[in-house]
């Protein structure tokens, strides 16, 4: 269950994608998921879906490993496809089955709603996927650094992402390891009514909030030997280059933004 | 020869305000020379993780002195003299800070400063020194713990330490996993002369070391060669250690009536000893 996830998780690569500097990703996709929203009919939904399969082709990541790493999303998914398709009740009646109508207008948001959806979440699991969880950290550090003015600690933020984004398998190993120690004492977290599957949960997040807390004790004192103290007088190992693809990739965005309105209804 | 760390009569104690309370480290003195690997041994309780807290600035002793490089430790010198250390830890996956082996090499650096161009050097050479330059980008769940030890003394020694510190570094891993860590360590001080200081409970890991300084209670109970400590025999046991291996068989087979020249610290001595044994007869 857990080899499968593919949320937040990083496949090293060297395509177009993998190359971009992570603040024109971060840029691109952020301004991505608002214009998205500036679809509104069968042409401006075809381009959106087109172009980010156009991306996932740049980013030579296999569609099928995509889907198949979120099928927990495509359920998801599903479930609002059918949501539309049973509760709008516009347009003409396309199919009817007893008191079960399918509504044209409800087909139409069904498919355009999912599309939105499919794009954003397409769209943001190539940002993971293609970018270091590392340097997503440090283009959000860099992009956030005008807010240093305002006192926000934009440095310890991003540091504390990066630990956070560090320890997510070791936790999630950990998790998998307690689940079966837990098992092999008979607990049983697969079967049995909702509330005893609850309960069965706490023998398992117990333990691992005590891990983690020691987790987190050790990993401070090894930072402060190792002569972590804040962000000041820091150099950085890990440099951002911003270079033509970068350039072009915002261009794109601009294009798209443009072709968007212009073929909206 | 030029002496890295000394401790001079240190005493420290967790509850200060109990007059009568157990002292975790009582009146403790040594000092370690230049390229010397000194092991501290000692059973859980024995003070010695107290002791490595001191040297590093984590904790001040309230009696006594902690000198580096002849200065006595302060809170003003602190993160001079950590500059100054590398350190390993018992737990391989709660000190790896980066996201990747050379990330994570590359913390102590980003910390203390170093410009760009120097860092990248740093840290390649660092992973050679371990072997672990194939492993650049790799993530540390991906790691086993003796690698990822290894990248933990790479992140040490990138900052050139005068001393590194191995605070039961291998206690985590596999066999293998603590050969390859020991080997590496030993391969190091070959190369560049490294001064060691190994905390641990595991004598295997004691026998490498110059000197041995066998903890109990507090107290600094023995320091010596291995041999010497080792000679201590039932006395390490009642106090709660293992006799190497190789020590534990040559009592056996002397028991059994085998005769063998003197007590053996490693295999291969016992080993020698033993096709050896009945040539003169």
């Amino acid at each position: 269950m857990m080899e499968k996830m593919i949320f937040g998780r990083y496949i090293p690569g060297d395509s177009f994608v993998h190359r971009l500097d992570p603040r024109s990703k971060l840029i691109f996709v952020f301004a991505f998921i608002v214009i998205v929203f500036l679809a509104n009919n069968a042409v401006t939904y075809a381009f959106i879906l087109a172009f980010t399969l156009f991306v996932i082709f740049m980013s030579k990541i296999r569609l099928y490993f995509l889907i198949n790493g979120l099928k927990p999303v495509i359920i998801l998914l599903v479930f609002t496809f059918l949501i539309h398709i049973l509760f709008t009740r516009e347009g003409d009646i396309l199919f009817e089955l007893g008191f079960f109508k399918v509504y044209e207008e409800g087909l139409r948001q069904g498919i355009f709603i999912s599309i939105r959806f499919l794009v954003l979440v397409f769209m943001t699991s190539i940002l993971t996927l293609t970018t270091s969880p590392i340097s997503i950290t440090d283009g959000i550090e860099v992009l956030l650094n005008p807010l240093k003015k305002l006192k926000m600690p934009v440095h310890e933020l991003a540091l504390m992402m990066s630990i956070a984004l560090r320890f997510i398998p070791t936790l999630m190993d950990e998790t998998d390891k307690i689940m079966k120690a837990q098992m092999a004492r008979g607990s049983d977290l697969s079967a049995g009514p909702l509330k005893d599957r609850l309960k069965a949960v706490v023998p398992l997040l117990v333990p691992l909030f005590v891990s983690a807390f020691k987790r987190a004790e050790d990993l401070a004192t090894a930072m402060e030997v190792r002569g972590y103290r804040g962000g000041e007088g820091r150099t950085r190992y890990r440099q951002l280059k911003w270079d033509w693809r970068d350039s072009s990739s915002i261009i794109v965005l601009v294009v798209m933004t443009a072709v968007l309105i212009f073929f909206r209804s | 020869m030029t002496e890295i760390l000394s401790f001079n009569n240190v005493s420290y104690s967790y509850s200060p305000e109990i007059p009568d309370a157990r002292k975790a480290v009582q009146n403790v003195s040594f000092s370690i020379q230049k390229g010397e690997w000194i092991a501290i041994v000692g059973h859980n309780g024995s003070g010695k993780s107290t002791m490595v807290k001191m040297v590093s600035g984590l904790l001040f002793p309230q009696e006594g002195e902690v000198r580096f490089m002849k200065d006595v430790l302060t809170e003003e010198n602190l993160w001079k003299t950590r500059s100054n250390i590398g350190m390993v830890f018992q737990n391989p996956d709660n000190q790896f800070v980066g996201a990747t082996v050379q990330d994570d090499v590359a913390f102590a650096l980003e910390n203390n400063g170093v410009p760009f161009e120097d860092m990248v050097k740093r840290v390649h050479t660092s992973l050679e020194q371990v072997k672990m330059d194939k492993f650049l980008n790799h993530e540390p769940h991906h790691l086993s713990g003796g690698q990822k030890q290894r990248v933990a003394i790479a992140g040490a020694i990138a900052m050139r330490p005068k001393l590194l510190i191995l605070d039961e570094a291998t206690s985590m891993l596999d066999p293998q996993g603590r050969d390859e860590v020991l080997k590496t360590v030993r391969a190091l001080r070959e190369e560049t002369g490294l001064t060691v200081l190994s905390i641990t409970h595991d004598v295997e890991e004691a026998l490498y070391a110059d000197r041995i300084l066998f903890m109990n209670d507090g107290k600094k109970y023995a320091e010596g060669t291995p041999t010497e400590i080792f000679a201590l025999g039932d006395k390490l046991v009642e106090f709660g250690l293992e006799l190497p291996f190789a020590m534990r068989m040559t009592k056996l087979f002397q028991s059994k009536g085998v005769q063998l020249a003197g007590e053996h610290m490693t295999e291969e001595e016992l080993v020698n000893d033993l096709w050896t044994s009945n040539f003169n007869k």
